[in-house]
């Protein structure tokens, strides 16, 4: 197992237990927690928050009859008690480059993703996700090399590198690592030499780019 | 129905610990072999409260009560799934009670919440749990919580049972989004450092 170097904020784990991220983003921390087992620990103790809240939280009287509509329901599904086995949908498959949240979306490898190119050295391919959202989800294929201008973070971005890798003032971050920026940081990322750097990102609004990822594609709609 | 101690509010820690073991248990019985009573005092504790985090959250009385059930079929169903190594029989309830909130929200979309479980289930050796870690994790939390200064308290729960975005956390409390957002994060690093001490 890689060691992985950046991790998730503390408030995104909070949000991701609570369940207030939207798709885009959720699919890219579940992207990061399928990778690291101390976010997904820390993700589950932030689920033990709701836990205890849901413990000592009030109490809303059911109505009438409550219980014994749920057992005639449930005796007219025929009993149907089950464990799910499309449970098991992400089950482990060594051979896939790609991370288990993604592969429903992108497929099982990524020498297979349609780029389409939108810039010297960046090639995109959008992720197409009909929830209501303003949001949009994206992979990125960054030339080896290729750097951004030094900026700050305006709006929220998060990213998980899938291949390659690059570097910035907070260190190196390669295959895992995440991107899950505080707006303020000032920073100047560079892709590595020798490989393309891929990622996942998700950005929350798409007219305002300032966040790297979403900035290397600011040639093509000209802002 | 059972009688009227099994929804009193829970006096102490103890109590509440004891009543987690007990939950787990009706479990098992409900996955083994079906048990209907056991279902029946799950959902006697979680029913009221479920209800009433769903109105918390925004829904109408209807509504809650159509959520209610809906998260008490799958308890039902998927009793087998649960593990006491993943957390507490509650926190369980909760994520489930979490992704049908969201399911329902995301309508259009064809995917499901990407729920922790399911990634779990590819890579959970590495993650050193156990049963015994799991409901510690429990205590350690509640700890935690208590210790939270209440204008962290009052964010983490208006996250997690009014079920309200940082925007509109921001809004209520009339506060910038970034300090919603550090209180958050400050409330995550205390339950984290309680959680430390368990290692
Ligand atoms: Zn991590």
């Amino acid at each position: 197992m890689t060691v992985l170097h950046h991790h998730l904020d503390g408030a995104t784990l909070l949000r991701y237990a609570s369940g207030d991220l939207d798709e885009a983003f959720s699919v890219v921390v579940a992207t990061h927690l399928a990778m690291c087992s101390e976010c997904r620990r820390a993700a589950r103790a932030g689920e033990e928050v709701g836990g205890r809240f849901l413990e000592v939280g009030d109490k809303a009287e059911l109505s009438a009859g409550s219980f014994d509509r749920l057992m005639q329901r449930i005796d007219d599904d025929g009993a149907g008690q089950f464990a799910d086995s499309a449970e098991a949908r992400h089950g482990a498959d060594g051979s896939s480059d790609v991370p288990a949240p993604l592969r429903r979306f992108v497929g099982p490898s990524l020498k297979d993703i349609p780029w389409t190119r939108v810039a010297p050295g960046v090639r995109k391919h959008a992720i197409n996700i009909s929830s209501a959202t303003s949001s949009s989800l994206y992979m990125l294929n960054i030339a080896p090399g290729r750097a951004a201008p030094e900026h700050g973070h305006g709006g929220a971005e998060i990213a998980v590198v899938l291949s390659g890798a690059y570097r910035d003032e907070l260190g190196r971050f390669g295959p895992g690592d995440v991107a899950d920026l505080d707006e303020h940081i000032e920073h100047q990322p560079k892709v590595e030499q020798g490989a393309a750097c891929i990622c996942i990102v998700a950005t929350e609004a798409p007219t305002r780019f300032k966040g790297f990822f979403s900035r290397l594609l600011q040639p093509i709609v000209g802002i | 129905m059972r009688s009227a101690a099994h929804l009193k509010q829970p006096a102490n820690e103890f109590e509440l610990s004891v009543r987690r073991c007990q939950h787990a248990a009706l479990l098992g019985r409900i996955a083994k072999v079906g048990d209907r009573s056991a279902f029946e005092e799950l959902f006697v504790f979680f029913g009221p409260r479920l209800k009433g985090m769903m109105m918390k959250g925004g829904a109408d009385v209807h509504a809650a009560e159509d959520l209610t059930q809906e998260v008490m079929l799958t308890i039902w169903r998927k009793a087998a799934l649960y593990a006491p190594a993943k957390g507490s029989v509650s926190t369980w309830v909760f994520t489930i009670a979490r992704n049908l909130r969201i399911d329902r929200l995301r309508k259009q979309s064809p995917y499901a919440y990407e729920d922790i479980e399911a990634l779990k289930l590819e890579s959970a050796e590495i993650d050193g749990e156990n049963a015994v870690m799991g409901n510690q994790t429990a205590e350690h939390v509640a700890q935690a919580l208590k210790q939270l200064p209440a204008t962290q308290r009052k964010i983490v729960e208006l996250a997690f049972i009014h079920d309200m975005p940082q925007s509109r956390i921001a809004e209520k409390l009339e506060l910038p989004l970034g300090t919603v957002k550090s209180r958050m994060r400050l409330a995550y690093g205390k339950l984290r450092l309680n959680l430390e001490e368990l290692q």
